[in-house]
């Protein structure tokens, strides 16, 4: 119901937290949001239709580019569902190279969301730290796969390029750098109590609407939502590797905080597991061009979730149809809630928190105070405006980056 | 539970099913179903059996008929893969909207690329076509091709 109080703000569809630009329009009365309403779409690439016309292969190169920060996970997604069509077995040390640039993957980026997140609420400080180490991991990746993005280290059958004893002692050697950066993280988010009370209450998921509004990945298992693909549904090398699977009961931005730095130790386990045990032998196995007829429903643990694929073959080169479901509209719904009845202030590391990809542009947010007076906001502005609300109300960012900045350099 | 057992507690509920239902590997279940018990055994999955996700819908256009897959999961990874077809001069199939909320986008998307009308469905915004794009116009029909002006 709309009053003459309520404002109505339409944000995006040009927007700088969704890897795919969206468009959020936004009812609030006062400071509260009473109703989100959310269009989707802008960045619909016609991918499943392209696949169906063109051959497996050139497919998987093209659902690699799917997403740029979880681009192994979709091509590997995929290249698993055409080879339980093709009844093909990859070699043992093709499933280990899998999962150990899935986990790179992972680490890089839940690094980069925790500088995100820090950023959102002003703590810039965090980002700077996060992102250095992130660099750590994208060297690794690129020394690894020969790309930064995009690896291209999957093919049909099997991964592309081998790991040499040098490269897997490097992998060893940086995970001491980034077990050490973590637990300085795991200080800040446990111990800093600005920072706590600042993400504590805010984004509210419970458990039963994170299960009835069918949230995945992190965002579902700070909800206490015991689910992840890798252990329910195993797949590459993950059922011979021993982690644990990380939730959280907050229910909040805070909770969905401490479930991705818990879960960064997880992947630190399972990449020394990897390289201790990586079996020697083949990379790939044989691939038909010609796939026979059959069908797959592929799970695959994306860093923000499950993705999920359908391929249906038709006995040719080409597959009949392919389905692509990424985490992030399976989260999307929950968004809306987590944004209904909260306040303005505290949308940016809300969307932020389900861990949509970044664009580094700046966004135009509109404020219809009524049909004559009309204002218009960047993303900019509508941080500092969160960041200025905050302070007001008790929270002050600069104080934390300067102690911060100060512990850095002693 | 296991899929043996899920596929016993299946065909008891609905004996039509008996022996139409396959396991081609751990975790995966595949059944077709007539699209007026469909609604009935989703949820009979969800209330019963455990199946309490809905990983996504696939629609496919089969040439002379349209199915529809309906992808549920457990928290166990057993996901089974429920498949009903419409007619193509009449495309249309019910909304599952009240049994799992989450199918909204995927009904949506059914809607915009196959042009089916899924009965039921809240008033709401497209997705994922533009605003702009001809509401007869489905890209992901067999015969849709690339219009080059």
């Amino acid at each position: 119901m709309h009053d003459s109080h309520d404002v109505r703000i339409p944000v995006g569809p040009q927007h700088p937290a969704l890897k795919e630009p969206e468009s959020f329009i936004i009812t609030l009365r006062g400071e509260k949001i009473t109703s989100v309403n959310i269009k989707l779409g802008y960045n619909h690439r016609g991918i499943e239709k392209a696949c169906e016309e063109r051959s497996y292969v050139q497919d998987l190169y093209l659902i690699e580019r799917i997403c740029g920060i979880c681009s192994h996970s979709h091509s590997t997604c995929f290249a698993q569902a055409v080879e339980e069509i093709a009844g093909v077995d990859i070699p043992p040390r093709a499933k280990y190279i899998r999962t150990l640039i899935a986990e790179l993957e992972r680490v890089h980026s839940h690094l980069l969301w925790l500088g995100v997140a820090g950023h959102e609420v002003g703590f810039d400080t965090l980002l700077m730290y996060t992102w250095r180490d992130r660099e750590v991991v994208m060297d690794l990746l690129a020394d690894i796969t020969g790309n930064r993005v995009n690896y291209g280290i999957n093919t049909l059958g099997g991964v592309r390029r081998d790991v040499s004893p040098d490269q897997a002692k490097a992998v060893l050697k940086a995970l001491d750098i980034l077990k050490k950066q973590t637990d300085y993280y795991v200080e800040i988010a446990t111990k800093e109590n600005t920072l706590i009370n600042r993400l504590s209450g805010v984004g509210v998921l419970k458990h039963e609407d994170a299960v009835r509004l069918g949230a995945v990945g992190p965002t579902a298992r700070a909800s206490g939502v015991n689910s992840d693909v890798r252990k329910d549904d195993p797949y590459a090398a993950y059922g011979e590797l021993d982690f644990k699977v990380i939730t959280d009961n907050h229910e909040d931005v805070y909770g969905r905080t401490l479930v991705r730095v818990g879960e960064l130790y997880e992947s630190y386990k399972i990449i020394r597991q990897v390289i201790e045990r990586m079996p020697e032998g083949p990379l790939t196995q044989k691939f038909p061009r010609k796939v026979p007829i059959g069908e797959a429903s592929s799970r695959y643990e994306a860093p923000r979730g499950e993705d999920f694929h359908y391929v249906k073959s038709n006995g040719s080169e080409k597959p009949e149809r392919v389905k692509v479901r990424a985490p992030t509209l399976a989260n999307i719904q929950s968004v809306a809630h987590m944004l209904e009845d909260r306040y303005l202030a505290d949308m940016p590391i809300v969307i932020a928190a389900i861990d949509p990809c970044f664009s580094c542009t700046d966004r135009m947010v509109s404020l219809k105070k009524d049909k004559q007076h009309k204002e218009c906001l960047t993303w900019g502005e509508l941080r500092k405006y969160s960041i200025a609300w905050h302070k007001e109300h008790g929270f002050d960012p600069d104080v934390l980056n300067l102690k911060y900045q100060r512990g850095l350099k002693s | 539970m296991t899929e043996e057992n899920i596929i016993v507690s299946v065909e008891a509920k609905f004996p039509q099913l008996k022996g139409l239902m396959r396991l081609p590997r751990p975790r995966r279940i595949f059944v077709d179903v007539q699209p007026e018990d469909f609604r009935n055994i989703i949820n009979f999955c969800r209330e019963e059996l455990g199946f309490i996700s809905l990983s996504t819908i696939t629609g496919l256009d089969e040439l002379d008929r349209f199915s529809f897959i309906y992808h549920l999961s457990r928290e166990d990874g057993i996901l089974i893969n429920i498949k009903i077809q419409a007619e193509k001069t009449l495309p249309q199939i019910h909304t599952i909207t009240d049994i799992f909320v989450a199918a909204e986008m995927y009904e949506r998307e059914l809607e915009d690329l196959l042009g089916v009308k899924v009965i039921g469905l809240k008033e709401g915004r497209r997705y994922p076509l533009p605003d702009s794009w001809p509401k007869d116009d489905h890209p992901l029909r067999k015969d849709w091709k690339m219009k080059v002006e």
